[in-house]
């Protein structure tokens, strides 16, 4: 039982490190990035071609991998969600739905079929484990992704609310006129906040690569477990989400106790649970509008 | 005209807004000088909103120049004429309420004036004093009540260090004394030296300030000068009581 929990709270740190920056795309910019997944398997890709042409380790993998998905999260506002705002808020949604379905293909066509994994490039790594008092193991991996996710979350958090760049992030966020008409540089604000949204994936698709394998269509798992993580953590919060990581996690876990196939079953059923419950129960515009649009506010 | 005859701060030319078909301005002419305090008074739907929305950028003119320190700024962004020191508040406050007071304010100090961090900092505070807005500068905009969101429009204006500062009913649906707590902040400004243009119904707090008065209506400004004589315009009056004068 304990040793369940462990695992699960290990678990749930992956979760949150894969939905860190998607929950921060939603919640700073408020669009849905569907093509979150997929950028986390290209990322993945990318480790694993160095490795496996240049035997560059993932970690040093990554300080290439950062700053180029940090560029491509750049033109990503610029040139595609910054116009297809203009059509109103539901057409960045389907440009993120468009470059996944491109992004997949590509990764397909260029990769093929074959399951990929970062794990021969990072030595003992890949299985050594800690043992905690009680008899229990924990990866050494999954720790470091726990550790992680807490830096990365954390890391971001302070930047929202300690440095001017990312105040000027959270006032674009709530009201972009008012933001330039007080002097911020709306649309570098948005591109800064997609650089680091972005940016922040190619630490996840390390995490993605070293624990387990991928394939070119692996994205969209990773985008459900993201998005039930960021809310079940409450959209908007970074924190949240590593709470949320962790409720999926143990959701999971419950499930998985309960009946053998019950894994995905216990995750989907905590994350319809609490959407549920915020959808009645929590004050909130974006609560208040789907009420009114299922008549149960006036 | 005022006494003031500084160098010439802002100049509107010929500035017309059309929203389709509504004609919201048309062949606006006015020039200000450094230092002046401007009130402009006139009935709904005259278009004194759109003319403060047009000089700070929220709206781009639809003919007309306007040039503001010499230099032509009808084309520049809302946000680039906020760094040269034209700065709004608007009507109805529009605070960014997911942050505290200080962090409304900080974050307009820190875009503005190319500040350093303490220098930010340090405006900031200044602002907050200015505005009586210390003792809740850590509670969350949202959070606060109607004069403390008027203040705070003020003061989140005030660091963005401005030079021209366009008011739009700031002190609109406040109290008399309230409203009298504001014309003392404002006035602290003007001895600064900020110009200040000030649309605001109740002339009598507005004349406070104010040394000139602008009439505007239909879109037209009908009368501008000396706030009695603007006053007593027939004009003036026929705008606001849609009759011949007495």
């Amino acid at each position: 039982m304990l040793n369940q929990i462990a695992q699960a709270i290990v678990l749930g740190g992956y979760y949150a490190l894969i939905a860190c920056g998607l929950s921060f795309m939603l919640s700073v910019m408020r669009v849905i990035n569907l093509a979150h997944g997929s950028l986390l398997v290209l990322g993945g890709y990318f480790l694993w071609y160095l490795g496996e042409n240049y035997q560059v380790s993932p970690f040093v993998g990554l300080l290439a991998l950062v700053p180029l998905l940090a560029l491509a999260g750049w033109a990503l506002q610029r040139f595609l969600l910054e116009r297809s705002a203009r059509g109103g808020e539901l057409l960045p949604i389907l440009t993120t739905f468009g470059l996944s379905i491109v992004l997949d293909n590509l990764l397909f066509e260029q990769f093929g079929a074959d399951t990929r994994s970062l794990a021969p490039y990072i030595g003992d790594l890949a299985w050594d484990s800690f043992e905690l008092p009680g008899g229990i193991f924990v990866g050494q991996i999954g720790v470091l992704t726990l550790v992680a996710a807490i830096v990365l979350l954390g890391g971001l958090q302070l930047f929202l609310s300690r440095t001017g760049t990312g105040k000027a992030i959270r006032a674009t966020a709530e009201d972009p006129d008012t933001a330039g008409i007080v002097g911020i540089d709306a649309r570098k604000a948005s591109a800064i906040a997609s650089a680091i949204a972005v940016g922040s994936i190619g630490v996840a698709s390390a995490a993605l690569g070293m624990r387990a394998t991928f394939d070119a269509y692996a994205g969209g798992a990773q985008l459900l477990f993201a998005f039930e993580a960021t809310i079940i953590g409450g959209a908007g919060s970074l924190w949240g989400t590593l709470i949320g990581g962790i409720v999926l996690a143990l959701a999971q876990t419950a499930g998985a106790a309960i009946h053998p196939q019950g894994f995905l079953i216990g995750g989907h059923l905590a994350f319809i649970l609490v959407l549920f419950a915020r959808f009645l129960f929590l004050p909130g515009e974006f609560t208040y509008r789907l009420r009114r649009i299922a008549g149960l506010a006036k | 005209m005022a006494e003031t005859a500084g160098p010439i701060l802002l100049e509107a030319k010929g500035v017309a807004k059309r929203f389709g078909a509504l004609q919201v301005l048309s062949g606006v002419n006015f020039t200000m000088s450094q230092g002046e305090a401007v009130g402009i008074v006139g009935p709904n739907g005259a278009g004194k909103t759109t003319f403060l929305s047009v000089l700070s950028g929220a709206h781009a003119a639809s003919e007309g120049r306007i040039a503001f320190f010499g230099k032509d700024i009808t084309a520049i962004p809302a946000m680039q004429r906020c760094h040269m020191g034209l700065v709004r508040t608007h009507q109805v406050p529009r605070p960014f309420s997911g942050m505290t007071v200080f962090e409304n304010v900080h974050v307009a100090a820190v875009h503005n004036g190319g500040r350093g961090r303490e220098a930010a900092y340090q405006a900031t505070l200044e602002a907050l004093d200015l505005c009586g807005m210390l003792a809740i500068a850590n509670r969350q905009a949202d959070t606060i009540g109607l004069l403390d969101r008027k203040r705070l429009e003020l003061a989140r204006a005030l660091a963005a260090d401005p030079k021209l500062l366009l008011l739009d009913e700031i002190g609109g649906g406040l109290t008399e004394s309230e409203a009298e707590e504001l014309v003392q902040t404002i006035s602290k400004l003007t001895a600064r030296g900020i110009s200040v243009i000030w649309i605001e119904h109740i002339v009598h707090v507005l004349l406070k300030i104010a040394r000139r008065l602008i009439c505007m209506d239909a879109g037209r400004i009908i009368a501008d000068g000396d706030p009695q004589a603007v006053m007593s315009h027939p004009e003036v009056v026929k705008a606001y009581l849609g009759g011949s004068p007495e």
